[in-house]
């Protein structure tokens, strides 16, 4: 098939943007399962798309190609660019611009008989004017109404359709704002679209696009849950490649703002508990059942949160709950630091133990959640405990592997 | 369906297109420079020949158009039903005093349905009154280019009294909080929006400093990453929203170089340090000294 800068299915695309994006150190010879064809089309498309983000490295190995963005200067996250390249058909499109002219008002309502007419007159002065038949325009109209941009209604035997009413648009600076913050944002980016150019004034730190990528995902998820839907999940395991089908209770959306994951929090029956699933590594949701349980399942889950650093929900050693504390000491001028554990803690509890140091303690399903928080307080830890006795030799085992890492005196060599 | 190309950039182009179209027949070039400043790099070889051919049936070989109507839609449920999703975010009282927006439709979300779990505890007060008027004041100023005259506490929990020329808001997901950027200090000109107690027009003559407005500067630091308890991805992951390079040294090790701002390299630094003996510093000297001035003083801490 001849290449086209436009898509019909996501997926394939999905993956290379994460590839590009988030790794970008892999030459062309490296794709592996994927034809060098693919490679080729995908990598031009999003030369298309995002070229001023393309950056390549060439060395012995190869020609690198990876996406470079600083998400703190782009105003606009520029992946959802992505997510607006659906391919369509001539006809598609030929179609959508006249039936919008034909039902230029909501106050116009016509019947299928009238719009085909009026049709003909837009297109007969073409040489060769196309000729659409009436199901191609009455199924259009229908794939319309439920987009909502179309209502019909009954005049006795005769349908008449008629352009939905448009409802109060929102402002630039709730758009502006909210399509880098909210879920599936990318809906606030087309909302966009249709504003004139204007001046933004929000910039954004911290903020973590690598999940626009899965926003067709999260909004099928969104749907099930509010509709308390079980769904049948594909996901994949990122290491071996294998994918596997999963029958779930969707209960809510968990989202990272350290690290930009996201993660599906539902009941799994096979497992009988709830578990997490990266929305990343979910390759397709198809809505079920309505699921009768859903309302316990959730307030299961509201139990079980002030238990959970993290996403997971049950620990490495098997026991029901871990308990980890740990203590640091301050100078008299740093009082920050004790603000800083009660700032970042997200369960568990912090006490001023003196003047100078302060202790955290929490018990959570999965202490080892834990460890890449305490160890930003380096250099200020003076006691430490984990009731998982595996996970706090491995934290000291870790230590002295940094002070050997660094030269420093009574570290292990590797 | 979030995927559609209802929503698609040829569409909106096109529309732009025919929006021309009907006001003046399209000149020559005319359609290509719309398609150059609307759509993707490659657009122009797909769009212009759709139309000169014919393919595409709503520009005629002279450059008008049968349509007379400048192109519109009306929203769809989809983008409805996002829209009264982000009215039931407390955020929303920042913009807009109205308490709801299509009532005839299903949020596409409801608040409880999703948690951020690792955003800090002492966010802005979104509810806050003062917080709001105070936003919504810097918003205009920075919307009609007016400088401010602001009392904000500072980390001792004085009043430090200030007048800037705003420039925009920076927004921080992690620690939930605004920041206005403004130029006019010589000293610089962030303030955390939490943090003003008074903003009000300065309404005399104000001048720039000369060195004001200048953003911190770029560093960068390189790292070497040990791919072990799968620390390959954790670690371009959590500084994925970085300008930054990777590179496979062997099958286990990577040498990856992420640009950050200067005035972050506090927060760079334990946010290294997070990652244990998986990243290893290797430039600049200076931040390597960084890590190396934390683990002197963890061992001084007896471990």
């Amino acid at each position: 098939m001849a290449y086209s800068e436009l898509i019909k299915n996501f997926n394939r695309t999905r993956d290379y943007m994460r590839e590009f994006y988030v790794y970008g150190f892999r030459s062309r010879e490296e794709y592996t399962g994927k034809s060098v064809r693919s490679y080729d089309d995908e990598r031009r498309r999003l030369d298309s798309w995002l070229g001023e983000y393309m950056r390549f490295r060439q060395n012995l190995d190869g020609k690198k190609v990876f996406l470079s963005i600083d998400s703190r200067l782009a105003r606009h996250n520029p992946l959802y660019r992505a997510w607006k390249s659906k391919s369509f058909t001539d006809g598609d499109i030929t179609l959508h611009f006249i039936l919008f002219d034909i039902l230029w008002s909501p106050d116009i309502a016509l019947s299928l008989n009238d719009i085909m007419y009026r049709m003909d007159e837009y297109l007969r002065t073409f040489c060769k004017p196309k000729v659409f038949d009436v199901s191609t325009v009455r199924k259009k109209l229908n794939e319309y109404i439920s987009e909502g941009i179309i209502v019909s209604e009954k005049h006795g035997k005769t349908i008449l359709y008629r352009r939905a009413k448009d409802g109060d648009h929102c402002s630039t600076d709730i758009l502006d704002f909210f399509s880098e913050v909210s879920p599936c944002g990318v809906i606030g980016s087309y909302l966009l679209d249709r504003k004139a150019v204007h001046e933004d004034y929000f910039a954004f730190k911290h903020h973590y696009i690598t999940g626009t990528m899965d926003s067709g995902i999260v909004c099928a998820l969104l749907t099930a849950i509010r509709e308390k839907q079980s769904v049948g999940l594909t996901t994949i395991n990122r290491r071996n490649g294998k994918s596997s089908e999963n029958r779930v209770i969707p209960l809510r959306i968990m989202v990272s703002v350290q690290n930009g994951r996201q993660y599906l929090m539902a009941y799994a029956p096979h497992f009988r508990r709830i578990t997490p699933f990266r929305t990343d590594n979910i390759l397709s949701v198809r809505p079920g059942e309505p699921c009768e349980r859903f309302d316990r399942l959730r307030a299961e889950l509201d139990g079980m949160t002030p238990h959970m650093w993290g996403v997971s929900t049950q620990s490495i050693s098997g026991d029901r709950m871990e308990h980890v504390e740990f203590t640091v000491r301050y100078g008299p001028g740093e009082g920050h630091i004790h603000r800083r554990l009660e700032r970042e803690k997200r369960c568990g509890t912090v006490e001023k133990t003196s003047a100078c140091t302060s202790r955290f303690s929490a018990d959570v399903y999965d202490a080892s959640e834990l460890i890449p928080w305490i160890r930003t307080f380096i250099s200020r830890i003076t006691d430490i405990s984990f009731s998982n006795e595996t996970l706090e030799s491995r934290f000291y085992g870790d230590l002295r592997e940094m002070y050997a890492l660094y030269g420093l005196e009574g570290g292990d060599a590797e | 369906m979030i995927f559609s190309e209802l929503y698609g950039t040829y569409y909106n182009t096109v529309a732009r297109i025919l929006d021309a179209a009907i006001d003046h027949p399209l000149q020559k070039g005319e359609l290509c420079s719309i398609v150059e400043k609307y759509a993707f790099g490659e657009s122009v070889l797909g769009i212009e020949p759709a139309f000169s051919e014919e393919r595409w049936q709503l520009i005629l070989p002279d450059g008008s158009t049968a349509l007379k109507h400048s192109p519109t839609m009306p929203l769809t449920l989809l983008e409805k039903r996002w829209l009264k999703a982000i009215w039931q975010d407390p955020r929303i009282r920042l913009f807009t005093d109205e308490q709801t927006c299509f009532p005839e439709v299903e949020p596409l979300f409801d608040p409880d349905d999703i948690l951020v779990f690792d955003k800090y505890a002492d966010g802005d007060p979104y509810t806050d009154e003062n917080y709001v008027a105070n936003f919504r004041l810097v918003t205009d100023a920075i919307r009609n280019r007016y400088p401010l005259s602001i009392d904000a506490m500072n980390r001792k929990g004085s009043v430090t009294h200030m007048v800037l020329m705003p420039e925009y808001l920076e927004y921080s997901e992690k620690d939930d909080k605004f920041r206005l950027i403004g130029s006019g200090r010589r000293c610089g000109g962030t303030v955390n929006l939490g943090r003003i107690t008074s903003v009000r027009p300065y309404g005399k003559p104000f001048e720039i400093a000369p060195a004001a407005g200048s953003r911190s500067e770029c560093r960068t630091v390189t790292f070497e990453l040990a791919d072990y308890r799968n620390a390959l991805e954790r670690v371009l992951m959590h500084f994925a929203h970085f300008e930054k390079q990777a590179e496979k040294l062997d099958g286990k090790h990577y040498r990856i170089t992420v640009t950050y701002d200067r005035d972050d390299e506090t927060e760079m630094v334990i946010r290294i340090l997070s990652f244990g003996p998986m990243v290893k510093v290797i430039a600049p000297t200076d931040f390597v000294n960084l890590i190396k001035e934390r683990l002197i003083s963890q061992k001084s801490c007896g471990h």
